[in-house]
């Protein structure tokens, strides 16, 4: 799998997500430069990744779409290309368009890195396809603005057509307030668009997919992508 | 340019220096500067910049030994750990600016101390703070720890460096003067490790990074330099103000510039700024620097030279690099979208020639500017509330029938309930290093490209070092050691943090000289090299000075990451056991604070020889992969470490049942601190290897429990004396700091 990883200023997890691609799971990966409008037709998937671009600033991902490079990524997903946004990744994928919905502010107003569960919700999605339905994968959040919102009809509307990947909840699977680190609505840890070609999800997979951890429960992502190509 | 004002004996003491200091300067340089060059000499004879008081002491700490690159005088210190790398770290205190703006504070200590790791040629790869603040019921306690914990988090986190561990402590003696001390590593090739110099003539001054404004004018030497009083809080704007953004750009920037040859030397501009880079990087080369202010990039018209040189604006940093490759290098920082300019070139003078607007405004020898500041011959005297309080009678101290209410009251007090609150806001995990997260005995960080890995642990118990300073800065140096290798590390460098009072008073000095003389005796015997640090003074409001808090960051090395140890008990059914042996010692403890709001006698006992027998024995067993846990006994003792280990188990905390036999009273057995202990689990058929191996050291050994079941159960003698549900126990530690912090009151 031929994946392009994207470098804006203030990315973070740009070399996690690397590690896991090229070190762990032997793909091939390029960097690619925030500044570089370039065609990008000959990759198998686009990775956002997590971190602070642009520092934050105004807003989460707010500025970032406003990158050169975001014009290649829109016609990229435009044309069915696979692109997965993680944590600032996900925010910057909302700031674009290509995901419905917006991020606010945790709800505990903190910052969280921990670790959280979510339920797979859809296994048939290029990004899931490897996943247990409704399996329980545990994986390492670290965010502040995290808290998914959507309004109520269109949140039924993507229950509906099977968009919405992860939701947070308990080791057994079960959703609740307390299980919902965020103040998320729904529940939702990650979705993606009605093509299901382009997901964002708030938890980092690529944290928890190294085997010198005991957990690797973020592989089942990256291996459902592999697996298509 | 605007006038400049008088010389006089006002603006001279304003400026912090002496009548004495001020003939110096006149004897040194042979003229009166003007008012420029006084503000040079102001911020580099500062306390804080020339430890003019404490530098005479610090030679009796070790820095030597086989694996040391770099000592003490640079950035920070270098160790080798083989395969071709090097750590480099240090800690810093920013503990004034964090008083009067707490976020502001904090943020800028985390960014200043990764500059001072990254100048090296260093990525960073972990963080750690040591945090104190003052009692809870102090009004002020819930900001200060609110702002500094979202400073480092908004800092840090931005900055994609983990923040790994740390310390936080309460107590009364820092209610008006907390202590925010910040601590990074950073990872080198062994071989490219660059140092502040400026080397051959003709080479150029490239600055790098934020635009200079005029925050932080005099906040090392009079902020820092000083204690608190009334007039405070208008010193806000000596308060740096921070960009994580910009710190994130120029560590990816840097790192990127200093692959070339034609890099010379790197040194950030921390306290004093643009004057004490240029200054010290002139004298450590035997050189001079030219430079024009009026290239330097600035944030606001009409700065003068005096306001530019001495601005402590964040996020620059200065570069000399070989003449010819000043495109490559804006090349680069143009491509991280950062500002940078030549302002200058290296002569051959033996000074600093400064220009601004054509005129030259500053014209000194470095000698007298870096090296010139008399060491003060500071008196020490033995304080005489050490006669009032050194003293505990254990007969007058009433010894409760059942140990239940001390061990609840202990696990919700701030110091010893968990640290989660805290380490959850914290991106502890980013760069995929951190195979031991917070909340152990030490944070483990993977070296990635090797099998190894290395240990981090920062401590102090600054009650032991008030009640005894030599003896708690040695037993610093051996609990960090101890954490480290609890872990699974061996101790390969050490780094401190001397936070103390007012050294103009003869006290505070004779604790200063007690605890460096302790530090550096544990040190040598130990055979732990302190590499870089930092010393604080003036740590007090009106007259009130902290407890000597000479903190310390030891660093240890695992070679297999495989053979990592972490503190919670892993599955039930496992034998506990106790390396070392309990004496009946109360004086200092939580304990005796907790319950009784007493700090009194003297702190436990460091036998040093039996400790690093400790230590080694439980190395053997962690190599060996003869136990499953290994936990240091710290604040709240034997009781509280055990339960420390059940509540670490997993998500669902593991019971434990103690039953111990002992003619020591029940508090001071299970409450006591008695120090070169460590509680171990291990599966029961390995009990005869382990104490066979205790013989061998010899090294005292017990088994002392069991692991499993649903309460943490403790008998004396047969006769039971704590039962706690050890689920309802694990919910009070584990959320009492959180409750605390976020009560709106």
């Amino acid at each position: 799998m031929k994946c392009g990883i994207v470098v804006f200023p203030g990315s973070n997890c740009d070399h996690d997500c690397n590690h896991i691609l090229k070190k762990i799971l032997n793909q091939e990966t390029h960097w690619l430069w925030h500044k570089d409008e370039v065609d990008l037709s000959s990759f198998d998937l686009i990775v956002l990744p997590g971190g602070f671009s642009y520092g934050d600033y105004l807003r989460a991902g707010a500025i970032s779409r406003f990158s050169p490079v975001m014009n290649s990524v829109i016609r990229f997903a435009e044309n069915g290309g696979k692109v997965l946004g993680i944590c600032n990744g996900f925010q910057i994928l909302l700031e674009s368009g290509l995901l419905p919905g917006a991020l606010m502010q945790n709800h505990t107003r903190k910052f969280i890195c921990k670790n959280v569960y979510v339920r797979v919700e859809t296994t048939s999605t290029p990004f899931t396809q490897k996943c247990n339905d409704k399996s329980v994968l545990e994986i390492p959040i670290a965010h502040h603005q995290g808290s998914y919102y959507i309004d109520p009809h269109s949140l039924s509307d993507l229950e509906e057509k099977g968009q919405i990947l992860f939701r947070y909840c308990d080791a057994k699977g079960g959703i609740s307030e307390s299980s919902n680190p965020n103040g998320s609505v729904g529940s939702v840890a990650g979705l993606c668009n009605e093509q299901k070609n382009v997901m964002g999800m708030m938890p980092h997979p690529e944290r928890c997919a190294d085997p010198l951890w005991a957990n690797i429960d973020g592989q089942s992502i990256f291996q459902s992508l592999i697996s298509q190509s | 340019m605007q006038n400049e004002p008088e010389i006089t004996s006002q603006l001279v003491k304003d400026h912090g220096l002496t009548s004495d200091e001020y003939r110096r300067i006149l004897d040194l340089i042979g003229r009166p500067p003007n008012f420029t060059e006084l503000g040079i000499f102001s911020v580099m004879w500062s306390e804080h910049c020339s430890y003019k008081s404490s530098r005479p002491f610090l030679k009796k700490l070790p820095t030597e030994g086989p694996r040391v690159l770099q000592g003490p005088g640079e950035n920070a210190g270098v160790i080798d750990i083989g395969d071709g790398f090097a750590v480099v770290f240090k800690i810093e205190s920013h503990n004034h600016p964090s008083f009067i703006e707490p976020h502001q504070g904090a943020a800028t200590g985390v960014g200043g101390i990764m500059r001072d790791v990254f100048t090296m040629g260093a990525r960073p790869i972990a963080l750690m703070d040591s945090l104190r603040f003052g009692e809870l019921d102090e009004p002020r306690t819930r900001f200060l720890l609110n702002g500094v914990v979202d400073g480092i988090a908004s800092y840090g986190n931005c900055t994609g460096v983990p923040t790994v561990g740390g310390e936080v402590y309460f107590d009364s003696c820092y209610n008006g003067n907390i202590l925010v001390n910040a601590f990074c590593l950073g990872l080198a090739k062994a071989d490219r490790i660059f140092l502040a110099k400026a080397g051959g003539v003709g080479n150029r001054i490239l600055y790098v990074g934020s635009k200079t404004g005029r925050d932080g004018i005099h906040g090392a030497s009079l902020l820092a330099s000083s204690e608190f009083d009334e007039t405070t809080e208008d010193k806000r704007p000596t308060v740096q103000v921070g960009d994580p953004f910009t710190e994130k750009l120029l560590i990816e920037a840097c790192l990127e510039i200093m692959e070339f040859s034609w890099v010379v030397g790197v040194q950030d501009m921390g306290a004093a700024g643009l004057t004490s880079s240029s200054f010290e990087m002139a004298h450590r080369s035997h050189a001079g620097v030219n430079m024009d202010l009026s290239k330097v990039p600035l944030r606001e018209e009409g700065m003068t030279p005096y306001e530019i040189l001495l601005s402590e604006s964040q996020e620059r940093m200065l570069f000399v690099i070989e003449p010819g490759h000043e495109e490559e290098a804006a090349a680069i920082l143009e491509k991280w979208g950062l500002d940078a300019a030549i302002i200058g070139e290296v002569t051959d003078e033996l000074g600093v020639r400064i220009h601004f607007e054509g005129k030259e405004v500053v014209n000194l020898p470095t000698l007298p500017v870096v090296d010139g500041a008399l060491d003060l011959k500071r008196e020490t005297e033995r304080p005489e509330y050490l006669d009032k309080i050194g003293h505990l009678n254990l007969k007058e101290l009433p010894e409760p029938a059942r140990g239940d209410k001390a061990f609840t009251k202990l696990i919700a007090c701030p110091n010893i309930a968990s640290k989660e609150w805290v380490y959850e806001q914290y991106d502890h995990m980013v760069r995929l290093n951190t195979l031991v997260l917070p909340g152990s005995d030490a944070a483990v960080i993977r070296i990635k490209d090797t099998k190894k890995a290395v240990a981090l642990s920062v401590d102090c118990n600054s009650r032991f070092c008030y009640l005894d300073p030599y003896e708690g800065a040695a037993i610093a140096v051996a609990e960090s050691s101890r954490n480290v290798v609890c872990s699974g590390a061996t101790p390969i460098g050490l780094t401190n943090c001397l936070n103390f009072g007012n050294p103009e008073k003869p006290e505070i000095m004779w604790q200063f000289e007690q605890a460096v003389c302790g530090m550096g005796d544990a040190c040598l015997y130990f055979d732990i090299p302190v590499v870089s640090g930092n010393v604080s003074l003036y740590n007090e409001t009106k007259g009130e000075a902290i407890f000597p808090t000479p903190t310390v960051a030891v660093v240890g090395l695992i070679e297999d990451q495989s053979k990592v140890m972490t503190a919670g008990f892993k599955q039930a059914g496992d034998c506990i056991g106790l390396i070392g042996f309990t004496m009946e010692e109360l004086g200092g403890s939580e304990y005796l604070k907790v319950l009784f709001d007493r700090n009194e006698g003297k702190p436990p006992v460091l036998d040093r020889k039996h400790e690093k027998q400790v230590q080694e024995f439980c190395l053997e067993l962690i190599q060996k992969g003869l136990i499953q846990s290994a936990h240091d006994c710290s604040e709240g003792g034997l009781a509280i470490a055990v339960a420390e280990s059940c509540f670490s188990a997993k998500e669902e905390a593991l019971g434990a049942t103690l039953e111990l036999e002992s003619t020591l009273r029940g508090d001071a057995l299970l409450f006591g601190e008695t120090q070169s202990r460590i509680i171990i689990s291990f599966p029961e058929e390995l009990t005869d290897q382990i104490e066979g191996l205790a013989l061998s050291y010899p090294v005292d050994f017990s088994l002392i429990g069991k692991t499993g079941g649903s309460q943490f159960t403790v008998s004396i003698n047969g006769q039971e004396y704590i039962k706690q549900d050890i689920e309802s126990a694990k919910e009070i530690w584990k959320t009492s700091l959180g409750r605390y912090a976020g009560q709106t009151t």
